[in-house]
Order: C-alpha cells, then sequence, then structure tokens
C-alpha cells in the first residue's frame, strides 16, 4: 500500500514550484509506536498510537519554505503547499520539468517478527524478566524501571530532482534502569538494548544478562568513591560507547555546521586533526544498528563515509541542502525526526575503527588515572570545540591495575585537542544505540569504538586528584 | 478550528459502564523563522493537532494517542487503549481525575497579535536582530542563526467523571547566536527575548545579551581546580531548579527515587531559599488555568526557608498517599504519560542584585553557560558535574573570561550550600524561573 497516489505525488511537486523555486520536496510519513513500562514490578501503563503526515519543501536560493499536515487530502495538501511556496518568486518556474522517476521501494528487510504481529503480553513478559532479574542480584535494589518500545515508520519521499523512494523502518528497544540504596545514598544502573529490526531482536539479547549488569552497576556504585578533579589519563572501554567522538568531532564534521563556519573543522580537510591511530567512520549501512537505514529521509541511500583517515580529515558529513551549495551530492546524512521537522546533516552510526592492541595492554601500561566502563550521554559547543561527556561507571587505575568505582561526573575538553591526545587503541570493538538531539529534533543514533587511552583530559569530580 | 470540548465529550460520552475515559485534545499553531547573513534560511508555518486518551478499567489503566482529529483515528485509539487496558497491572489507585471544586485563576493568556502579524513582520524582526547583534560589537564575526519563533495552543481535557477542562496560551521569542572571535579564536553567545505577544518582544534586550555573551569570553583560557563559590546566572539558576523542583515529584518520592523521600519537616536548603510552584502565575510563559488532568492550577510551597513543606501530586499519586491533587498533573504531548511534576517553579527573590552578590563573593566565579546537564546530573544519587563557561571574579569584580572547566557537587549538598538569593528574577519559555544564585564550596575542575 503506497502512503500516497503517484499522480498527487507528481501533482504537489508542480504546484509547489509553480511560483518559482530550485527544488520541491513531499515527505509523506505514517509512524505507529508502542511502548510499555514497569516500576514497582507493576506493568503501569501500556501506551500505543498512530500519526500520518506529509511535510513539504519548497527551496529558492538559498531560502527554504516549509510547511506540514496532518490532512492528506489534495485540499489539506494545497494549504501546505502554499505556505511553503509562500517566500518563492522569479519567473523561472521549473513546474513543467517534474518527472518522478519510477519508486524505489525499500520493504521491510527485517520483517521476521513486525511489532503489530507480536502479542502484546509476549512483550510485557519482558519487562516482568528484567524486574525479576535486576531484583535478584541483592537486596540493594530497591527499585527496576523497565521499558519496551517499538515502532514501524513508514516514508515516501519524491522530489523535482527525480527521487521517489519509499521504505520501512522498524525498531525495537528495551531498557532498564536499577536503583540500589545504601549507607552512601542511592545510586542507579541503566542498560539498554536497541536495534533497527523486530522483535527478533530478543533472539539476540539476553534479557536477564542485561538486568543483571544494570543492578550490579548500581550495586557496584554504592561504594564507589568521589571521583578525581582534574587533567589525567583515561581510558575509555570499548563496551562503553563512542560518545566521545560523536561529540568530539563528529558534530563538528557535519556540513551545516562547516558552511556556517560554527565549526573548528571548517576548512581542514586534507590536514592532520587527530592521533595518526584515529580513522573515523559514520556509517548507515552497518546492518540492523540502532541508527541504520536503507534511505535517509531525503531518498538518498545511506553510505558508509569515512571521515578522518589515519588523523587526517578526508570529509564532512552531507545532506542535498548543503551537498546543493557546494554542487556536491549527499553523502546520505539527511534526516529528520518526523515528516514535522524540516531534514538536516546528522550522523547514524559513527565509530572509531580498531586498532592492535589489546585492552589489557592499554589498562596495564597505565600508572595512574581513570578507566570509564560506561560512558553516558555528551554535549558540544561545534563553534569552540568544547565537549562534556558523562561517566556512569568508572574506576580508578592504579599500577596498571583497575581498583576502586567512582561516582558518576563529567569530562571536559576541546575536541582536537582530545583527538591529538589519543594514544593507544584497543582490538576490541561495539557499537551502543543513542539518542542525538540537535536543533530540537531527536534521532537514533549509533555509537562506537575500541578501547582507546587519552593521554590527558579534564575530569569533573569532588575529589583533588 | 473544531471545539475541542466536543470532540473530548464525543470520546468520553463511550464510557461503558464501570469504565473512566479521559481524553486530552490540543491543537496547534506554529511559525518558525531562521534568518542568517541577511537572507531567509528557512520558514516553517505549521499547524497540527492529536488526541491522547486514557482508558480505566477494572483498575488497569491503558493509553492511545492519533496525531489527528479525524473521527475514524480518534475511534481507532479509543478500541486500542481499550485493549491496551488488558494487559495493566491491576492498581486499586488508578483512575482520571474528579472535580474538586477548586475554582481556577482567570489567566489572559492569549493575544490575538501572534496570529495576524504577517509573516513578512515577523521575518523582518528575525533579520533586524541579525543586523542588530552585528552592530553592536565589531568583534562580532556572525551569527550562526538568527530566530522568530511563535506557537500559540489551545487545548481540553474532558473526562466521564464530569472535568471539562479548556486553556489558550500564545507566546513567541526572539533568539540569536552570536560567533565572536578572530581566525584563531571563537566564543558564542546566545541572547533571547520572550513574550505573550509580537508587541511586547524586546529586540534589543536579545541583541545586546547575544553580543555581550559572545565578546566577554573572547580570549577565555581554562582556569586552575580549586574550591570556589559559584555565582550562576539566571538561566543557570533555572535549569538548576528544575532538577531540584523535579525531584519533589510525589511520583519519584512514592517509588524510592527522590533524595527528598520522606523528610517533610526537614531543613534540607539554606533558609534563604523558599521554592514556589505556582502555575496560575501569569509571569510563566507555562501559566495555565488547569493542570493536564483539568484541576485547577493552585500555588503549592515546595521548600520554605529551606524546610521541605510537601511534595507535587497528580490525583493517582494523590489517592496512593492518601491526599488530594496538587494540581500538577503533566503530560508530555498526546502520546505522553500523565505525571505528577513541577509546572512553573520559582525562588522567591532575594534582596541583593546580581552586582552586590558578586561584591559580596569576592573571589569566585560567574557562571554564564553550562553543558552536559543529561549526562552529568543524576537526580537519584544527587551527583552534580557539568561543564561551564564564565567569568573569574577577583575582588567583587569581573576579571578574566574562563572555559573548558566543569563544576561539581551534589544536589543536596548545592541546596545548603546557597549563600545569597539575587533579587532579579526572570521569566523564560519553560517551567522554571531564573535568579541570580551564590553557591558554595563548589568543585571547579580545570588545569
Amino acid at each position: 500500500m503506497t502512503l500516497l497516489d503517484e499522480t498527487l505525488v507528481q501533482k504537489v511537486l508542480r504546484r509547489a514550484l509553480a511560483r518559482g523555486g530550485d527544488f520541491a520536496e513531499i515527505f509523506v510519513e505514517e509512524k505507529a509506536t508502542f511502548s510499555a513500562s514497569l516500576e514497582d514490578s507493576l506493568v503501569e501503563e501500556l501506551a500505543s498510537g498512530t500519526s500520518r503526515g506529509a511535510g513539504i519543501r519548497v527551496r529558492f536560493g538559498d531560502t527554504t519554505g516549509f510547511a506540514h499536515t496532518a490532512d492528506l487530502s489534495e485540499a489539506g495538501l494545497n494549504r501546505a503547499i502554499e505556505a511553503a511556496s509562500s517566500l518563492a518568486r522569479g519567473s523561472t518556474s521549473r513546474a513543467a520539468e517534474v518527472a518522478v522517476t519510477p519508486r524505489v521501494f525499500v520493504p521491510l528487510s527485517h520483517d521476521k517478527a513486525v511489532p503489530g504481529s507480536v502479542a502484546k503480553d509476549r512483550k510485557i513478559e519482558l519487562l516482568r524478566r528484567l524486574d525479576t532479574a535486576g531484583r535478584g542480584q541483592g537486596a540493594a535494589i530497591r527499585q527496576v524501571n523497565a521499558g519496551y518500545s517499538d515502532s514501524l515508520r513508514r516514508f515516501l519521499v519524491a522530489n523535482s530532482d527525480g527521487v521517489f523512494v519509499e521504505e520501512e523502518q522498524v525498531r525495537t528497544r528495551l531498557s532498564i534502569s536499577c536503583i540500589a540504596l545504601g549507607d552512601t545514598g542511592m545510586q542507579t544502573g541503566y542498560e539498554t538494548a536497541a536495534m533497527t529490526m523486530g522483535f527478533e531482536l530478543f533472539e539476540e539479547v539476553d534479557v536477564d544478562e542485561l538486568a543483571a549488569r544494570a543492578a550490579n552497576r548500581a550495586i557496584q556504585k554504592l561504594s564507589a568513591r568521589p571521583t578525581p578533579s582534574g587533567p589525567m589519563p583515561v581510558v575509555l572501554a570499548g563496551q562503553g560507547g563512542g560518545v566521545l567522538f560523536h561529540e568530539a568531532c563528529g558534530h563538528g564534521l557535519e556540513a551545516d555546521h562547516i558552511l556556517k563556519a560554527s565549526s573548528v573543522y571548517a576548512g581542514r580537510v586534507g590536514e592532520t586533526v587527530a592521533s595518526p591511530l584515529v580513522t573515523l567512520v559514520d556509517d548507515g549501512t552497518v546492518s540492523n544498528q540502532w541508527g541504520t537505514y536503507s534511505h535517509d529521509d531525503e531518498g538518498n541511500p545511506a553510505g558508509r563515509n569515512v571521515l578522518i583517515e589515519n588523523g587526517v580529515l578526508s570529509d564532512y558529513m552531507w545532506d542535498s541542502t548543503q551537498g546543493s551549495r557546494e554542487r556536491r551530492a549527499s553523502s546520505g546524512n539527511g534526516r529528520r525526526q518526523s515528516y514535522a521537522h524540516l531534514p538536516m546533516v546528522r550522523m547514524t552510526n559513527t565509530y572509531l575503527m580498531p586498532g592492535q592492541q589489546s585492552p589489557d595492554e592499554i589498562i596495564a601500561d597505565t600508572e595512574r588515572g581513570i578507566y570509564v566502563a560506561k560512558l553516558g550521554g555528551g554535549q558540544v559547543n561545534t563553534a569552540t570545540g568544547d565537549f562534556v561527556f558523562g561517566m556512569t561507571e568508572a574506576y580508578l587505575i592504579e599500577n596498571g591495575q583497575i581498583t576502586a568505582p567512582l561516582r558518576d561526573a563529567n569530562l571536559i575538553g576541546n575536541g582536537p585537542e582530545v583527538l591529538a591526545n589519543i594514544d593507544a587503541v584497543a582490538d576490541d570493538f561495539a557499537i551502543i544505540p543513542g539518542t542525538c538531539g540537535k536543533d530540537g529534533q531527536s534521532v537514533p543514533v549509533g555509537c562506537g569504538q575500541p578501547t582507546v587511552r587519552i593521554t590527558q583530559v579534564t575530569v569533573g569530580g569532588t575529589a583533588g586528584a | 478550528m473544531p471545539d475541542l470540548i466536543e470532540i473530548g465529550k464525543s470520546v468520553v460520552g463511550q464510557a461503558a459502564a464501570g469504565e473512566e475515559i479521559e481524553a486530552y485534545v490540543v491543537w496547534e499553531r506554529e511559525t518558525s523563522i531562521r534568518v542568517y547573513q541577511a537572507s531567509v534560511e528557512s520558514l516553517t508555518s505549521a499547524e497540527s493537532s492529536g488526541i491522547g486518551i486514557r482508558v480505566i478499567r477494572g483498575n488497569r489503566v491503558g493509553v492511545s494517542y492519533a496525531g489527528t482529529l479525524e473521527k475514524a483515528e480518534i475511534e481507532r485509539a479509543l478500541a486500542e487503549a481499550r485493549d491496551n487496558s488488558r494487559f495493566a497491572s491491576e492498581d486499586p489507585h488508578s483512575g482520571i481525575a474528579s472535580p474538586d471544586g477548586v475554582e481556577a485563576p482567570a489567566l489572559d493568556l492569549w493575544r490575538g497579535d501572534i496570529l495576524t502579524t504577517p509573516t513578512a513582520s515577523k521575518i523582518e524582526l528575525a533579520m533586524e536582530l541579525e543586523r542588530a547583534v552585528k552592530a553592536k560589537d565589531s568583534r562580532i564575526r556572525s551569527l550562526n542563526s538568527s530566530n522568530y519563533g511563535d506557537v500559540s495552543v489551545e487545548g481540553a481535557v474532558v473526562n466521564s467523571a464530569g472535568i471539562a477542562s479548556y486553556t489558550q496560551q500564545t507566546y513567541c521569542w526572539l533568539w540569536a547566536y552570536a560567533l565572536a572571535g578572530t581566525e584563531d579564536e571563537t566564543q558564542t553567545g546566545y541572547g533571547m527575548h520572550a513574550s505573550r505577544d509580537v508587541a511586547g518582544l524586546d529586540l534589543g534586550f536579545a541583541a545586546a545579551e547575544a553580543a555581550e555573551k559572545a565578546t566577554r569570553m573572547l580570549g577565555a583560557t581554562k582556569p586552575a581546580s580549586g574550591l570556589f563559590t559559584v555565582i550562576l546566572e539566571p538561566d543557570i539558576a533555572s535549569s538548576l531548579l528544575a532538577i531540584v523542583a523535579s525531584t519533589l515529584s510525589a511520583e519519584a518520592v512514592q517509588k524510592g527515587r527522590s533524595i527528598f523521600a520522606g523528610r517533610l519537616g526537614e531543613q534540607v536548603a539554606s533558609t534563604l531559599v523558599t521554592l514556589v510552584d505556582d502555575p496560575g502565575d501569569p509571569r510563566f510563559f507555562s501559566a495555565s488555568p488547569y493542570d493536564d488532568e483539568g484541576l485547577a492550577s493552585r500555588r503549592n510551597v515546595l521548600l520554605e526557608g529551606g524546610t521541605l513543606k510537601g511534595y507535587l501530586y497528580d490525583s493517582y499519586t494523590a489517592r496512593k498517599d492518601g491526599t488530594t491533587s496538587t494540581g500538577s498533573a503533566i503530560r508530555g504531548g498526546i502520546a505522553g504519560s500523565t505525571t505528577p511534576g513541577p509546572r512553573a517553579t520559582m525562588a522567591l527573590p532575594g534582596e541583593s542584585s546580581p552586582e552586590q552578590i558578586l561584591a559580596e563573593a569576592g573571589d569566585c566565579y560567574l557562571i554564564q553557560s553550562i553543558s552536559g546537564i543529561h549526562s552529568g546530573v543524576n537526580p537519584i544519587s544527587g551527583d552534580f558535574s557539568v561543564g561551564a563557561e564564565g567569568i573569574r571574579v577577583r575582588g567583587g569584580e569581573l576579571a578574566e573570561p574562563v572555559k573548558e572547566f566543569t563544576i561539581s557537587s551534589n544536589l543536596q549538598k548545592m541546596l545548603l550550600d546557597v549563600r545569597a538569593v539575587g533579587n532579579d528574577l526572570t521569566f523564560r519559555p519553560g517551567g522554571t524561573a531564573g535568579l541570580t544564585l551564590a553557591i558554595g564550596n563548589v568543585n571547579v575542575s580545570g588545569t
């Protein structure tokens, strides 16, 4: 079933360019979501619903007009066209030229267990298992909050350059947050499993182990000591998530920041911007990862894009708007939260390529520092390059050994400086799911890395270093 | 524009015997204009609407939503909510709100000029803002963007217990993000002004703020680590107070994830801190006569002279504690769940001006921006560690700019370490007002 009739799609694009303009696009989306949560060992609330609508974009020079509507009738679309094309002007109407090519339809590539076909009680059962397994880790666990969610997103995108793509994406996510209580107060442990696939995710994920990891993290932190304060060597575990690279350079390599010269990486292609151990890739094609898709939200195929190779900046990430300014193709990084949002340059799965050393070797070679087993979120100011990222499970390294657990804290650094300070990269590797926020829009992404060491980064704890 | 109350009634009217239904209906219009280098980068205009439906059958809750007000979709959502309720745990306290006789404050939160001002005039405001920021200081290199935005929202909550509330609000804002510097250095700063109506926008205020924040950071270096008093500018204090208020939600307390559980009557903050949540105060852009369950807004005192006075309840958490709702139900949109939480929080202003606070603190840091609040503040353990930028204060005078450091403490400790509360109460979009706060014994981590 197509989301919008092909002749109506053609009509919309012609009408959108009737006043002039260089480019017109219609994006029609239907998204069904389901979620359930458990806390206090009670299944609290199942919530589900559907939204459907269209976003229409008309570009005239450097100006983009955008309007969205939930009314997919011809009249409803016409009102959106009117608003989106209100700023377009000029005699060069391209309306006559509009001809979309035969559509490309990408059905679900992983349709073993589409969410709607799975009984709700099977989803609930996962929450109860998390609760039992989490509480089973010890009496210190006083609260378990478990969440399940899935979504089926279908979209159609067609534009005046001839693109006509329909795609289906299914995503499934399970998360658990545990609270442990001890003499030192409360501590938390969080874990999540999330992939671009259906319920078959749970053929791969060990739900009990996921719960045990979250619960033990909370219990472990009850004996955590205050984290040191000041600059010191930091080893980031390969299983810990690659949020460092997402913040330290990922955002700064998005072409919208580059073209506005609001990134420390602007104008630096071909230059050394990192240690030679750093090869950074953004890859929307890694099978089933949280940031994976076949086509981006502008209808361009996802790509595997090498951003930094052996420390040298090779390219930025592009969407069609920024690409058109530089007369180059999109790299498949044009994404939007929903039909009600304008697409912009976004990351997919961003990761550092593994190196040669073993993780144990790197730790043993670190006399004193911090070992971050699990990273939290982060934030960056792309214009200054300053960024922070959190640690949610960390330990002291003393004489090459992992020792006392530490309380949660943020670390702060400057992108190019921290990238230059990477002096060891291990041969392990993992990609972790996350949610990336930019200009008020959230999209699913993956962050990956092997175990790495930074010779010096500032740790924001409360104890003297 | 459809009658939202009527749509709600048509849904809850279908409640079967022993069934409770609540409908939350919204209709929203928005404009968003982004200007870059004297041309419109993007213009977004849209109307959107939707409904969230909550059904309680046999003490089990089910929820559904539709991103449209089409009849067929509303019916589908109702059926889906009923089906979802079959799978929830039985909970004797579950249910919708009942009318409680409290009268809603009369609030006038709607200004027609948001809808009648031509788009061209709104574009001109964003253009003028860009010019004004650049004109303030030759060191302003460019603006990342200069923005005008507005929203007008109408909403209704109707339930089968007899509640039928209607609310409407407008507001608009100007927002600029400036880059200052030279070839070798870039610093950033934002400026904003918000108003209920277009006529009330103060463009000069937003322009001056963006220019000052960006240029005063030029030459910033990383400071030395140590224990200091930090002075939080109003926006930063607002972020901190929002987190504190969220821990006073009865839900967090009942589920054992609040550091303030079981501590009513205790001195949990400095005597300088009185915290109230008052959504009936029209100075808040989040003000509304009713909460998201349709109960009247009321003024709730959370901390008084540092003593913990109360928590924020919706009808569910109130039944669980054998008390009454404080009119604090909040809902994360049509697809969000209903929980109790802060809606319009402020610390009552003190006597001192920001300048007096700086002078009294002497040797300290003024914090103008923080980062990593999601990764660095854990409201359950209380651990607090965020990235910061600001100005070093020496002898009560602003000295050199500083950046790339963290400030760390613990939420509970920070409340007790409040040294001064400013008289500069400021309201911006969001549910928490800001004012200058001085907090002692904070770890600064730099070099």
